[in-house]
C-alpha cells in the first residue's frame, strides 16, 4: 500500500480514491479525483492551471528546493526490517514535518513582505486622485481637511439657506 | 490372421426397394429433357444412355452382393461348416446363384435393347424401347425378390455371430446340457452368458477371452449336446459339433457328478464315448463339476468305473502327444462353479496343456528356426570364477543414500500441514508467514509496522542514519530562526488617519456604485434599446436630484437650482401676460405652444391613447396608433387561448375527463 501523488494537482491519493490511467507507452498517470482527470483529458497543462502545485512551484508561490524534501525519497530496494531504525524513522517523520511546515510559512511571509507598504502607498494615491468624487475641489480649497460634507435631503429656496449655515 | 468379420456386408435391399433405388438414380443422374425436334442421333443417344446407365447400376449393386457374401468353400472349414449348419449351404449357394443369373440377364437385356435403339427412327419409338428395357430389367429383379430377402436375413444373422478366431489358442467347453458350462465361462472370462435351470439355455456359441501367462485364450461356450445319432441332431447341437470338429482347441468335457442336470453319469459317459472321435489330437480334460453337491469320492462304484474309463481315454490323448505318461492330475479335475473352488486350477491346467501342445507343434514344423529366435535368451558362458557385480558410480550411491535420509527425515519432520491440523484446521489456524524471517533480532519477527503516517509513506523515509540527518536539520533550523528573529521587523509606512480612511472608504463605495450602474446599463443596452436622455420618461432628472448630488459634494446647490428653475417653462408662466420679455417669444413660439403645454402637464392627468409622449420613441400619433393596433392584434390570439403571454405553454390538463368520457344514450359520439 502506497500513497501516490496526483499527476495533475500533486495532492496525495489515498488508497481507494482516484483513477489511474496507463498510456500505451506504459506511463502511469494517477489522479486524485475526477476534476484532475477531466482536466487531464482536456489536455490542460498543470503548469498553467492556477490551483495546482506545479503552477505554484513554478511561479514561486510555494517553496521549491529544501533539504526537508530530501528525506522523502522513493527507495526501490527493500530494506531489512530493523526495529530501532523504524522507531527513529517514525519519530523523525513528525519532526521533519514540523520543520517543513515552518519553512513553508516563512517562505510565505517572505513573499508577502512589503505588501503593506504598497497598499498604503496605493491608498494614499487613490485618496489624492479621487477625492473629488466625494468632496468638491472648490470646497477642498476652502477647507483642506478631509471631513466629508453631509448629504442634504430636500433643497428648496428656504432650506438652502439653512443648509448653508450648517456648513 | 484374418478376423472373420461378417459385419461389413452391405445391406441387401428388397426387390421393390432395389428397383426404386436404381430407377430414381437413373432419373436423377441422367439428363431428363428431350424434345422431338432434336436430331435423331441425339434422341437415340439420350435413351441409350439411360438404358446403359440402369444396367450398369444393377450390375454394380448385384456384384457387390455376390462379392461380399462369403464363399463357403473359401473360408475356414469351421466357418464353412458353421454357416452350413445354420443356413444350409445349398440354399445359400442357390440364392447367390440366382443373383448372378439376374445380373447376366440384365446385361443381356441392356445389350439387346441398345442394339435396337441404334435404329430407332422417332422419339416415340426410342422412348418405348427404353421403357421396355427398363421394365424387363425390373421384372428380373422382382423375380429374385425372395432370394434377396433370404440373403438379407442371412446377413443380419451373420453379423451377430461371435467373432471366433479359428487359429488362435482356444478352449472349448462341451458336455450335456445344464452341467455348468456357461457358469464356468462366466467365472473365468468377462462374458455374460445366460445361466438358467432349463436345458438349452445356451443356443449358440459364445466367446470369452481369458489370460494365462501373458497370452490371450479364447474360451468358447457351446450349447449342450445330447446323446443321439448324428443324423438326428438339431441345429443347435450341430453348432457345438462343428466347433468340436474344426477348431484346434483344448477340450474341456464337463461332467456333472451330482446328476442335478437331469442326466446320470452313465448317460454322460455314453455321450463321451460317442464323440470321443472328435477329441483326436486335442488336449482333453475331464472336468467334474458341481462337487459341492457331490464330491468325487462319494460316487458309486459303477460311476467311478465309468469315470476312470473316461480318464483312461483322456490319458491316451496325453500319451499321444507328449510321449511320456505325465501326471494324470492334469486330466481329471474337480471343481465347483458355485463355490469357485478348483475353477482357476481347471483353467490353468487347460491353458497349460494347450500351450504345451502348440509349442510342440511349432517345434516340429519347418518354421522352427523362426520361432526359436523368439525363445532363446543368450547367456554368455562364465570365463572364470571371478565375480563381476553391477558397477554403480560412487556419486549415484551417495545420492541414493542421501535420498533415503531425506525420506526418513521427511517422515520424522513436522510439516506445516500437521501444525495446521493441530491448531484447529484450515479455517481456524492461520500460519505465521513471518516465522522464517532472517532479522538481526528474532524478537522483531512479529512486529507490526505502519506503512503510512501523516500522509507520508514510511518506507520512503527509512534510512539508517536518519537521526544524524535530523540533528543537522534541526541545527540548521535553529540557526535560521535566530537570524529571523534578528531582522524580523518591517518599516511601516505612514498609516492613514481615521478621517482619511473614511474618505477612502467613501471614494471606493462611490466608485463601485458607478461601476455597478454602468454594468447594469451595459447589460440592458445589449438586450433592448435605450431611450436617449433627451426624453426623460421616468422623470428622474429633477432639480431636486441635482441639488442633492451637489450638496453631497459639499457645494451649495441653490444657485444652480434657481437657474434651472428659471429656464424651465411652466403653464402659469405662459399664461401670464405680464411677462414682457416672453410676449415677444409667444408669437414666435405659437406653433409650439400647444406642444409645450402638453409637455408641462401634471402627472395626475392621463393622456389620450393616441397622444405621443416625447420619450416614447414615436414619430407622430399616427405611428403610435398603428403600433398600438399591432400590439393588440398580437395579444388577441393568446388571450383566446387563455395564455398569459408568449411564454405561457402550460396545459393545465391535456385530456380533461369530463370532455372525453361518457356514452351517448342515443346517437353518435363524433365530436365533443
Amino acid at each position: 500500500m502506497r500513497l501516490e501523488k496526483c499527476w495533475f494537482c500533486s495532492s496525495t491519493v489515498y488508497p481507494g480514491h482516484g483513477i489511474q490511467f496507463v498510456r500505451n507507452d506504459a506511463k502511469i498517470f494517477r489522479f486524485c479525483r475526477s476534476k484532475c482527470h477531466k482536466n487531464f483529458k482536456m489536455k490542460r497543462n498543470p503548469r498553467k492551471v492556477k490551483w495546482t502545485k506545479a503552477y505554484r512551484r513554478l511561479h514561486g508561490k510555494d517553496m521549491t528546493q529544501d533539504s526537508t524534501f530530501e528525506f522523502e525519497r522513493k527507495r526501490n530496494r527493500p530494506e531489512r526490517y530493523d526495529r530501532n531504525v523504524t522507531e527513529n524513522t517514525l519519530k523523525a517523520i513528525k519532526k521533519i514535518d514540523k520543520v517543513r511546515v515552518d519553512r513553508e510559512a516563512r517562505h510565505h511571509t517572505m513573499r508577502m513582505r512589503g505588501k503593506k507598504t504598497m497598499e498604503q502607498r496605493e491608498a494614499a494615491k487613490e485618496l489624492e486622485q479621487s477625492i473629488h468624487m466625494v468632496k468638491a475641489p472648490a470646497l477642498l480649497q476652502q477647507e483642506p481637511s478631509l471631513t466629508l460634507p453631509k448629504i442634504k435631503v430636500k433643497v428648496s429656496q428656504q432650506l438652502s439657506e439653512e443648509n448653508r449655515m450648517e456648513e | 490372421m484374418v478376423q472373420y468379420n461378417f459385419k461389413k456386408i452391405t445391406i441387401v435391399p428388397t426387390g421393390k426397394d432395389f428397383v426404386d433405388i436404381i430407377l430414381s438414380r437413373t432419373q436423377r443422374q441422367t439428363p431428363t429433357v428431350v424434345h422431338k425436334g432434336y436430331a435423331i442421333s441425339r434422341i437415340r443417344q439420350f435413351y441409350m444412355r439411360k438404358v446403359k446407365y440402369t444396367q450398369q447400376n444393377f450390375h454394380e449393386k448385384l456384384s457387390t452382393i455376390i462379392e461380399e457374401f462369403p464363399r463357403l468353400d473359401d473360408i475356414h472349414p469351421f466357418y464353412g461348416d458353421l454357416l452350413h449348419v445354420l443356413y444350409n449351404k445349398d440354399h445359400y449357394k442357390l440364392a447367390l446363384g440366382q443373383i448372378n443369373t439376374a445380373r447376366n440377364l440384365i446385361g443381356k437385356i441392356a445389350k439387346d435393347y441398345v442394339k435396337l435403339l441404334k435404329y430407332g427412327d422417332s422419339l416415340y419409338r426410342c422412348k418405348s424401347l427404353k421403357v421396355a428395357a427398363l421394365g424387363r430389367m425390373c421384372t428380373v429383379i422382382k423375380r429374385i425378390g425372395p432370394s434377396l430377402a433370404y440373403l438379407e436375413q442371412i446377413r443380419q444373422h451373420m453379423a451377430r455371430l461371435p467373432s471366433i478366431d479359428p487359429n488362435t489358442r482356444t478352449i472349448l467347453i462341451c458336455g450335456y446340457p445344464n452341467v455348468g458350462k456357461s457358469s464356468f465361462i462366466n467365472k473365468i472370462t468377462r462374458a455374460d452368458v445366460d445361466v438358467q435351470p432349463y436345458a438349452f439355455t445356451t443356443k449358440s456359441l459364445f466367446v470369452g477371452h481369458t489370460d494365462y501367462k501373458y497370452l490371450r485364450y479364447q474360451v468358447i461356450d457351446t450349447p449342450g449336446i445330447l446323446d443321439r445319432p448324428f443324423e438326428d441332431r438339431n441345429i443347435i447341437e450341430m453348432c457345438s459339433i462343428t466347433a468340436l470338429a474344426h477348431l484346434r482347441a483344448a477340450v474341456l468335457f464337463f461332467l456333472d457328478i451330482s446328476g442335478s442336470c437331469g442326466y446320470s453319469i452313465a448317460q454322460q459317459a455314453a455321450l463321451f464315448h460317442s464323440i470321443k472321435s472328435l477329441f483326436m489330437n486335442k488336449p482333453l480334460i475331464i472336468v467334474c463339476n458341481k462337487t459341492d453337491l457331490q464330491p468325487l469320492e462319494g460316487i458309486s462304484e459303477e460311476d467311478m468305473k465309468l469315470v476312470m474309463e473316461m480318464k483312461a481315454e483322456a490319458m491316451k490323448t496325453v500319451m499321444g502327444q507328449g510321449g511320456e505318461p505325465t501326471d494324470d492330475e492334469g486330466v481329471l479335475l474337480t471343481m465347483s462353479t458355485l463355490t469357485e473352488e478348483g475353477v482357476i486350477a481347471v483353467k490353468n491346467a487347460a491353458c497349460e496343456r494347450l500351450l504345451n501342445q502348440r509349442v510342440e507343434m511349432k517345434m516340429k514344423s519347418k518354421k522352427l528356426n523362426d520361432c526359436l529366435n523368439r525363445f532363446h535368451v543368450a547367456i554368455p558362458k562364465p570365463r572364470d570364477q571371478k565375480e563381476r557385480p553391477a558397477c554403480i558410480p560412487q556419486a549415484v550411491l551417495e545420492a541414493k543414500a542421501r535420498k533415503a535420509d531425506q525420506a526418513a527425515e521427511k517422515e520424522r519432520r513436522k510439516l506445516e500441514r500437521d501444525l495446521e491440523d493441530e491448531n484447529g484446521g484450515a479455517g481456524v489456524y492461520s500460519a505465521s508467514l513471518r516465522k522464517h524471517y532472517i532479522l538481526a533480532n528474532d524478537e522483531w519477527k512479529e512486529d507490526i509496522m505502519p506503512e503510512i503516517m501523516d500522509g507520508h509513506n514510511v518506507y520512503d523515509f527509512i534510512d539508517p542514519d536518519i537521526l544524524q540527518r535530523l540533528e543537522e536539520l534541526e541545527r540548521e533550523e535553529g540557526i535560521r530562526q535566530e537570524q529571523e528573529a534578528d531582522d524580523d521587523f518591517e518599516m511601516d509606512g505612514a498609516e492613514l488617519t481615521a478621517e482619511e480612511q473614511e474618505a477612502l472608504a467613501e471614494i471606493r463605495k462611490k466608485k463601485s456604485f458607478l461601476i455597478q450602474q454602468h454594468r447594469m446599463k451595459k447589460s440592458t443596452a445589449e438586450s433592448r434599446p435605450i431611450v436617449p436622455r433627451k426624453f426623460d420618461k421616468e422623470r428622474q432628472f429633477t432639480s431636486e436630484r441635482m441639488g442633492r448630488q451637489l450638496s453631497s459634494l459639499g457645494l451649495d446647490p441653490s444657485l444652480a437650482i434657481n437657474r434651472a428653475r428659471s429656464k424651465s417653462r411652466g403653464r402659469k408662466r405662459e399664461r401670464s401676460p405680464e411677462r414682457g420679455e416672453d410676449a415677444m417669444d409667444v408669437d414666435n413660439d405659437q406653433p409650439s405652444k400647444k406642444l409645450l403645454r402638453l409637455r408641462s402637464r401634471s402627472r395626475s392627468r392621463s393622456r389620450p391613447p393616441n397622444e405621443v409622449a416625447p420619450g416614447e420613441g414615436f414619430k407622430d400619433s399616427a405611428q403610435k396608433v398603428k403600433a398600438v393596433k399591432l400590439a393588440k392584434k398580437s395579444v388577441k390570439k393568446r388571450n383566446k387561448d387563455a395564455r398569459r403571454g408568449e411564454a405561457d405553454r402550460v396545459i393545465p390538463s391535456l385530456k380533461p375527463k369530463h370532455l372525453f368520457s361518457g356514452k351517448r344514450s342515443i346517437g353518435k359520439t363524433q365530436r365533443r
